[in-house]
């Protein structure tokens, strides 16, 4: 593996509320090459948080610390607004959880695609237009031109998704970090969708952070897992070896998945009292 | 009997027509569900007989008497929906008491006190929830709140539009057992819209695969368990989950 995308060590994010300094991401440290990193846990595990702290998007008053922060050598921490947003999008991008508060309602689809790539890079009127249009087809959408010229309340939530997609990947970023990329999405578009990203990160060689709370998603389309639960890491695997995953807190999560030839009159649920302290 | 009948069912939003000729009957006490990509008009469905997209033609019977196209006492009594969007689907201004009560209130029900008690301890939640408001919950919560909210009525039948897809699988278990649950104690009829068959797998008895407006096939839970659906397209969506 060559120098590393991303480096973080001791990653530490806090909110101040009425009783105190509450921490969610609790000194969180890996480094991440050209390949695909899963991360995995519930809902407040302070997954997105993590991925919202690459990208400084953590707002005041909640507070980022690190012993190192580093992407590419730069020192995310010591960037003003202005070096980020050079690099928001254009070098590391984000693909958010909800197309529905995500896309801007009162732009179409195809403005804001273009202004995802005009943002970081001067083209003409045509080249931008066919850009759109080529990336509305990467990700599948059939009648791209049409598509274009809607708003996104006339598009249904896994074409919203696709085009979120389409949007962080025109300005062909190094690193994306897809936070619940396909959550709001059905199976047959699912595949579909994480395959198109899956696809444009080997082919350009790009880092890729997959947030997600699916663990069999993750391990279909990562090299390597973290489980976090409480805001640590609890289990870091090879995704291949997820089935011989040893905490609890793992464990668990993978058994509470329903199955396709489901014989349990019960799933079993998360006994959260179990690693409280952990 | 059966809990719902849909004949020659053909449902439009304005100039398009989404569902085209659904023929379908859900006996009393079944679990069916409805699967298919987005757009193939599954939801469109449950929004008809919910009475939420009246531009349909065909016939709806709910329990064996035909439906209306206006909104219909008779049939919010005894068909309630469950949204897919637990943060959506509750008043962010109104308490759960009072949103778990305003069903009770159009109906000219007496006693909201003690039934909204009963109803949420039907889905586990605890009272000191009672006086909440929806954003002091969290996502599991405020679906078990949303729950709640359609059995306020006893209904027979739920029509459940995809409960837990917003929800995490350690989360979406509890949900699901907790329908499993309330189905087996009132001997509900669901009709659930998804797209995770495993979900189906766990808690339906049947299921209907739909494309572009139309039922495709229509199978038994076992076929899907051993994987034995006929149609080339259910075969698809089950490699889509299976790989």
């Amino acid at each position: 593996m060559s120098s590393p995308l991303l480096e973080v060590e001791n990653l530490r994010v806090s909110f101040p509320t009425h009783s105190g300094c509450v921490e969610v991401v609790k000194g969180l440290s890996f480094t991440l090459g050209r390949e695909r990193l899963g991360i995995v846990g519930e809902s407040g595990s302070g997954k997105s948080m993590t991925g919202r702290s690459i990208l400084k998007l953590i707002r005041k008053p909640g507070e980022v610390t690190a012993d190192k922060l580093r992407f590419e050598g730069i020192d995310i921490l010591d960037q003003n607004e202005k070096q980020m947003r050079a690099i928001r999008g254009a070098r590391i991008s984000m693909v958010m959880q909800d197309p529905k508060f995500s896309l801007n309602p009162v732009m179409t689809v195809g403005e804001q695609i273009a202004e995802a790539l005009v943002t970081h890079q001067k083209l003409g009127r045509k080249e931008v237009q066919q850009r759109i249009l080529d990336m509305l087809v990467a990700v599948r959408i059939n009648d791209p031109e049409r598509v274009a010229k809607l708003y996104p309340h006339e598009v249904s939530g896994g074409m919203g998704q696709r085009i979120m997609i389409a949007m962080m990947l025109i300005p062909e970023p190094e690193l994306l970090i897809a936070d619940e990329p396909t959550s709001a999405l059905d199976v047959s578009v699912q595949a579909q969708v994480l395959d198109i990203i899956d696809d444009l990160v080997t082919r350009k060689g790009m880092g890729l952070i997959l947030i997600s709370h699916d663990l069999a998603l993750v391990s279909r389309y990562c090299d390597r897992i973290l489980v976090m639960n409480a805001g640590r890491v609890v289990e870091e695997c090879a995704a291949g070896q997820l089935d011989q995953a040893k905490h609890p807190y793992t464990r668990g999560l993978l058994a509470a998945m329903p199955v396709i030839d489901e014989t349990r009159d019960e799933l079993p649920v998360l006994d959260r009292t179990q690693w409280a302290g952990t | 009997m059966s809990a719902l009948t849909l004949k020659n069912l053909d449902i439009s939003y304005g100039d398009t027509k989404v569902v085209h000729g659904v023929n379908l009957d859900v006996p009393e006490g079944e679990s069916f569900a409805l699967v298919g990509e987005s757009g193939s008009g599954k939801s469109t469905i449950l929004r008809a007989i919910a009475g939420l997209a009246p531009e349909w033609t065909g016939e709806i019977s709910v329990l064996g008497q035909a439906r209306t196209h206006r909104v219909d006492r008779k049939v919010s009594r005894q068909v309630q929906m469950v949204f897919q969007d637990p943060y959506g689907s509750l008043h962010p201004r109104k308490t759960i008491d009072s949103a778990l009560s305003e069903p009770l209130a159009i109906h000219g029900i007496g006693n909201r006190g003690e039934r909204v008690e009963a109803v949420l301890k039907q889905v586990g939640l605890d009272q000191r929830f009672r006086f909440r408001f929806p954003h002091q919950l969290s996502g599991g919560q405020r679906q078990r709140v949303a729950i709640a909210r359609a059995l306020m009525l006893e209904p027979k039948v739920l029509l459940l539009d995809e409960p837990t897809s917003a929800l995490d699988v350690s989360v979406q278990a509890e949900i699901l057992n907790l329908l499993k649950r309330l189905r087996r104690e009132q001997n509900l009829t669901f009709l659930m819209v998804t797209h995770n068959l495993p979900v189906v797998s766990f808690l339906c008895d049947r299921l209907a695969v739909m494309r572009h407006g139309k039922i495709v096939e229509i199978a038994d839970v076992a076929q899907l368990k051993q994987g034995e659906l006929k149609e080339s397209y259910s075969r698809e969506l089950l490699a889509a989950t299976a790989a």
